[in-house]
């Protein structure tokens, strides 16, 4: 499958090697996708560089205006990360619908993203977060909004063979702000998502009217989704069912989830999508009235 | 290119070994046949069934999904590791009093993932536990016997 195996201790020697092996070579960390792929010849490379040897990527922080999360952080870290409940409560909420325990403690946020799945659970709940992810190459790093790294399924802008995403931030979200991750599959573990939905809420001052909404969905479309028309359409209505019901139908007008053999037909998804995000926006505006 | 060896180094079961493994071998493989440890089982080699999980640095994981290298310097516990000489642990013995085995093929996993949990939760609630055991899966048993053995476990104050 692969010919060599090395575990730099720096982003910088991770970065060397993929150069010494030109485009040969991937990156890869928890590697829950990217063995599968190796196994069943969907990608080849000559040389895996395991990134989880790097000190200092496993952090979550605040650091000013953002909440950080280094390139190692796992789902489990996810899941149980005080500072994370306490903002972004829809992200630990989707880490631990991620796959089974076995898979959340070794996958990670990171590769999730540069896996590019327009289903996988933690590229939409970044979606609604306005997360953007740093990208580190010979040349330098730079940060890059996450939602323009997808390119398709499966195809991502960064090039895991030649450059390294060391980090996801996303704003500090204000006061008067909630957020709710909703997610249906056959099951509840092991299993990809028949949908997902991320929705992040903020209300005006006077808790009751929609000041800022975001929302993810997936998967309906060839990258994770972000419902723009939906959220158009919620700023500045009453935060109450009425409102949810009718941006339940826009959602569902603008992503068009579509029939797959494997999980669910369109009708069905159709109406389930409605449902998610409803639930989505009433949970998640409960929480930022403080009722939750 | 050839394929490099690496000499590996890990602690299983209480015990340092170091074994030459090819770049590309995973973690249950070297378990299974360059260490004999057969007790870890490979039910769907596609991290989808939980019969290879075994507990590295403290925390279940799916050995057909982790690349053997990683295990470097890490220490591993299998099926193996659990029992002190004939006398099995707690959770082997809920096994078998509870009649949660039938064929047997998924137990390993199940028993680790749920020493895993036990380990830094003694007292988990019902629900802890399906958490801890939804990546294992089982065709036999229902699931019944196997979530009453681990509670048995996990209500008993002696630890
Ligand atoms: S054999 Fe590893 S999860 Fe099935
Ligand atoms: S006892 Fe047969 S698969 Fe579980």
């Amino acid at each position: 499958m692969w010919q060599a195996y090395e575990m730099p201790t720096s982003v910088e020697e991770a970065l060397a090697i993929l150069a010494r092996y030109d485009g040969r070579a991937r990156l890869i960390a928890g590697g829950t996708d990217l063995i599968l792929e190796l196994q069943q010849g969907k990608r080849q490379v000559e040389c895996l560089v395991d990134v989880t040897r790097i000190p200092g990527l496993d952090r979550i922080e605040r650091q000013g205006d953002w909440i950080v999360l280094g390139a190692g952080v796992t789902f489990r870290q996810i899941k149980d990360s005080p500072l994370l409940k306490e903002h972004a409560r829809l992200l630990p909420e989707a880490a631990a619908t991620v796959g089974a325990l076995q898979i959340q403690t070794v996958a990670t946020l990171a590769g999730n993203v540069v896996n590019a799945m327009p289903a996988a659970d933690g590229s939409v709940a970044l979606v609604a977060l306005d997360a953007e992810a740093e990208i580190a190459a010979q040349q330098g790093r730079v940060w890059k909004p996450v939602i323009e790294l997808f390119r398709g399924p499966g195809e991502s802008a960064v090039d895991p063979s030649r450059e390294m995403l060391t980090a996801i931030r996303f704003p500090v979200p204000g006061p008067r702000h909630g957020s709710a991750w909703e997610r249906i599959g056959r099951r509840k573990a092991l299993v990809l998502p028949i949908l997902n939905c991320a929705v992040s809420i903020t209300l005006n001052a006077d808790h009751r009217t929609i000041e800022q909404a975001r929302i993810g969905l997936g998967p309906v479309a060839p990258i994770p989704f972000r419902a723009r028309e939906t959220e158009a359409f919620l700023v500045g209505r009453p935060a109450e069912e009425e409102t949810f019901t009718q941006a339940a139908e826009i959602a569902a007008g603008e992503a068009q989830p579509r029939s797959s053999l494997l999980r669910a037909s369109k009708e069905y998804r159709t109406e389930v999508l409605k449902v998610l995000v409803r639930q989505g926006l009433t949970r998640a505006v409960a929480q930022a009235q403080g009722m939750s | 290119m050839e394929v490099k060896t690496y000499p590996l180094t890990m602690t299983v079961n209480g015990r340092q070994v170091t074994v030459q493994v090819e770049a590309d071998e995973l973690l249950v493989d070297v378990i299974r046949d360059r260490l004999g440890l057969t007790g870890t089982k490979i039910g769907c080699n596609e991290g989808e069934c939980g019969a290879c999980t075994v507990i590295m640095d403290g925390q279940a994981v799916l050995s057909c999904l982790i690349p053997a290298l990683r295990a470097q310097g890490r220490e591993i516990i299998t099926i193996e590791g659990l029992s002190d000489g004939e006398t099995l642990h707690p959770l082997q013995q809920a096994f078998v009093e509870h009649g949660a085995v039938q064929c047997g093929y998924c137990i390993p996993g199940f028993i680790l993932s749920a020493k895993a949990l036990l380990d830094v939760n003694p007292h988990p609630d019902r629900e802890q536990i399906k958490e801890a055991i939804a990546g294992n899966l089982c065709r036999c048993t229902g699931y019944v016997k196997i979530l009453e053995a681990i509670e048995a476990v996990a209500q008993r104050t002696d630890g």
